[in-house]
């Protein structure tokens, strides 16, 4: 039987139908999971969105959804979201991009798109051609950064305190009590990418400096002058420093040992 | 004063312009973010002619806290409690969205009984945040006594969730995989009492109060009307969109868990105003009694959670005596469990309506990114051409038709 996630009707032809629509503007068509992705030439986003509208009866654009890959050429991928209120199917339609260039808007399309835009450009950095009123949304007024790129750290650079100068809240750098903890559960036999600290016998790229060896021993403290060149023998109990025995329960030889 | 008046005597308007008939020029006012009724922190920058707004410009993100952020670097199992903290209003109703999207990318089969007891409390979620939203709603436009009766019911609610999960509000009772632990039986006749007797009876007795008052109808009929074209354009979803005559539900439109099993009727609204938003809600608290009852009328006994021992962690009398139930209880709440690569949209009719959760996997332990889709956000957004042209006392009306709660919002 399968998942009991939200149960959508396939329809029959309907990446043909949709391929055929957007004819050469298509780049790539993903069917994963029961769930339609089209890529699309950025320039051509507006284009497609409406033939997706008029032509194919995408009514809704319920979510534009950015995300960030950095080792992509292009890193963002801008996803939106369509909805067929009558046709009742969902299909994602999918732009990439990077800092620089900008995703042609659609607001024109769907007013909605408004806020989603400002949000993908508040967390990302994306701009949005056309686009108004690309202010900031989410974050604080006077921002700097873009939080949901992977290269941002969780902690953010400021933190907020209330100064008790100014009489007022004032932004500070972060400063962490405790470093902060990144577990990877990666086990070291199996998957582990990095090297274990102090791992002299890892696998180093050609040209990679000689890993840190262990620190040499510390110099053996001198030796004090010898108190003289009389053997150090022990010929009495006296010079052992062993005294009388404390309980003379000791000295008796038990018998069984005997 | 006298003399003031002395001065005023024989002069007209006609002859000094200036004095009474001065020009009156658009000014902006600032609404909250710390008002009562701007239910939570919203700031909203309203320009005014006289008492028409002209233009409304809500600022929102007072409430953000990096949910999305935080996500990315936690297990699947980790991030889940963060669900209940969007929409606290409605917390089971946004878990439900994020554990659909974890079974949809594992393709993991929920066993029935976990998927009745789902959409049971579900709906219990929906009764939940429709009180609240009704309460305040009423509250909002003047009326004080049905919030404090409403408030009742909710506390019953709350005081359900708390005998299922232990928590009042943040549950976290719904697992990938099923919910946490079954409920007891007596639980089950008790919420099955309570819909028989004490929810209609408050429930009907408020409403009595509310849906024929004069005040109330002229603060709410034919305030902030949005028709259909404009609700499909603006992204409009679960009761807004059905306030304003679409037929749209995702609970039947694309059924999850065993909604498909389920009698209900889907309200929609006539007029598209303000009043038909608050009905809707009115007569989905009713039919969400109505699937509730089905529920137990139909649940069957059996496991709450699938026995998929790479997925739903075995309970802790199995841990203690078995080995490998060990290993996995060790290994499901350290390292939690891996979701193959891929990406889903999972929409669920949440009580505000969609609420979706775009989940991309990387075939490791943590989501790659999870992005949620708030219902407020675009309902919000529309906030300014519905108020065009309307009085400043109606924000109010149209804020409380929307149901926004900010943790959703600004996530």
């Amino acid at each position: 039987m399968g998942h009991s996630a939200p149960r959508i009707a396939t329809i029959d032809g309907i990446a043909q139908e949709i391929a055929g629509l957007l004819g050469s503007m298509l780049v790539e068509t993903v069917d994963h999971a029961d769930e339609l992705s089209f890529t699309v030439v950025r320039e051509k986003l507006a284009d497609a969105m409406v033939l997706l509208r008029d032509r194919a009866q995408y009514q809704q654009l319920m979510e534009i959804a950015g995300v960030d890959y950095p080792d992509r050429p292009e890193r963002f991928e801008v996803c939106y979201h369509l909805l067929s209120v009558t046709r009742n199917h969902r299909v994602r339609v999918k732009v990439q991009t990077d800092e620089d260039m900008p995703v042609p808007t659609v607001t024109h399309i769907w007013p909605v798109a408004g806020w989603l835009e400002r949000e993908v450009f508040d967390m990302y950095g994306v701009i949005f051609e056309g686009n108004a009123d690309l202010r900031r949304i989410l974050t604080d007024y006077g921002f700097k950064g873009h939080p949901q790129r992977k290269d941002f750290p969780l902690t953010g650079y400021v933190e907020m305190w209330y100064s008790e100068e100014d009489k007022r809240v004032v932004y500070k750098p972060v400063k962490l009590a405790q470093d902060f903890r990144q577990f990877d559960f990666m086990s070291p036999w199996e998957g582990a990418q990095y090297v274990l600290p102090g791992d002299e016998k890892a696998p180093q790229a050609p040209g990679a400096p000689t890993p840190v060896a262990a620190p040499p021993p510390p110099p053996a403290a001198p030796k004090g002058e010898p108190k003289g060149d009389t053997p150090k023998t022990t010929d009495k109990p006296g010079v052992s420093g062993a005294g009388e025995p404390t309980d003379s329960a000791a000295n008796k030889k038990s018998e069984d040992k005997a | 004063m006298s003399d003031y008046l002395e001065k005023l005597d024989h002069v007209t308007d006609a002859a000094d312009p200036s004095f009474g008939d001065t020009e009156i020029q658009n000014y902006t006012i600032n609404f909250g973010p710390q008002h009562p009724a701007a239910h939570g922190v919203l700031r909203l920058v309203m320009e005014l002619d006289g008492e028409i707004v002209e233009r409304c410009d809500p600022h929102v993100g007072l409430l953000h806290r990096g949910t999305e952020k935080l996500i990315e670097h936690k297990t699947y199992l980790q991030a889940l409690p963060y669900f209940d903290r969007l929409d606290y209003c409605s917390p089971l109703g946004m878990e439900h969205s994020y554990v659909l999207a974890i079974e949809k990318l594992l393709n993991l089969e929920v066993p029935l009984r976990a998927q009745y007891l789902r959409v049971f409390f579900a709906e219990l979620t929906r009764i939940c945040n429709h009180m609240l939203n009704l309460g305040s709603h009423v509250m909002d436009v003047g009326a004080m006594t049905p919030n404090l009766w409403l408030f009742e019911i909710r506390e019953d609610c709350l005081n359900f969730f708390e005998r299922a999960s232990g928590a009042r509000m943040h549950a976290a009772w719904f697992r990938p995989g099923g919910v946490h632990q079954d409920v007891p039986l007596k639980l089950l006749t008790d919420i099955a009492d309570w819909l028989d007797t004490r929810l209609p009876r408050l429930f009907e007795d408020a409403m009595s109060l509310v849906v024929d008052n004069r005040i109330f109808k002229q603060r709410n009929v034919d305030i902030a009307v949005v028709s259909k074209e404009d609700a499909l354009k603006w992204g409009f979803s679960g009761p807004m969109i059905r306030g304003s005559g679409i037929p749209w539900d995702i609970r039947k439109a694309q059924p999850y868990d065993v909604y498909d099993r389920m009698e209900f009727d889907v309200p929609v609204g006539t007029n598209f105003d303000c009043y038909d938003r608050f009905m809707v809600r009115v007569e989905e608290v009713r039919q969400s009694a109505r699937i509730m009852k089905q529920c137990l009328n139909e649940m069957p006994e059996g496991p709450v959670a699938s026995f998929d021992r790479k997925v739903v962690p075995p309970k802790r009398g199995e841990m203690k005596r078995s080995m490998e139930a060990l290993i996995h209880h060790f290994k499901l709440y350290t390292e939690g469990f891996h979701v193959p690569a891929g990406e889903v949209y999972v929409a669920t009719e949440s009580p505000k309506g969609e609420f979706g959760v775009y989940l991309v996997a990387d075939g490791s332990n943590k989501p790659y990114r999870c992005k949620i889709r708030p219902t407020a956000f675009s309902h919000l957004q529309a906030m300014d051409f519905m108020m065009k042209g309307h009085m400043l006392a109606d924000t109010t009306a149209v804020l409380g038709a929307m149901d926004i709660v900010f943790g959703e919002c600004d996530r």
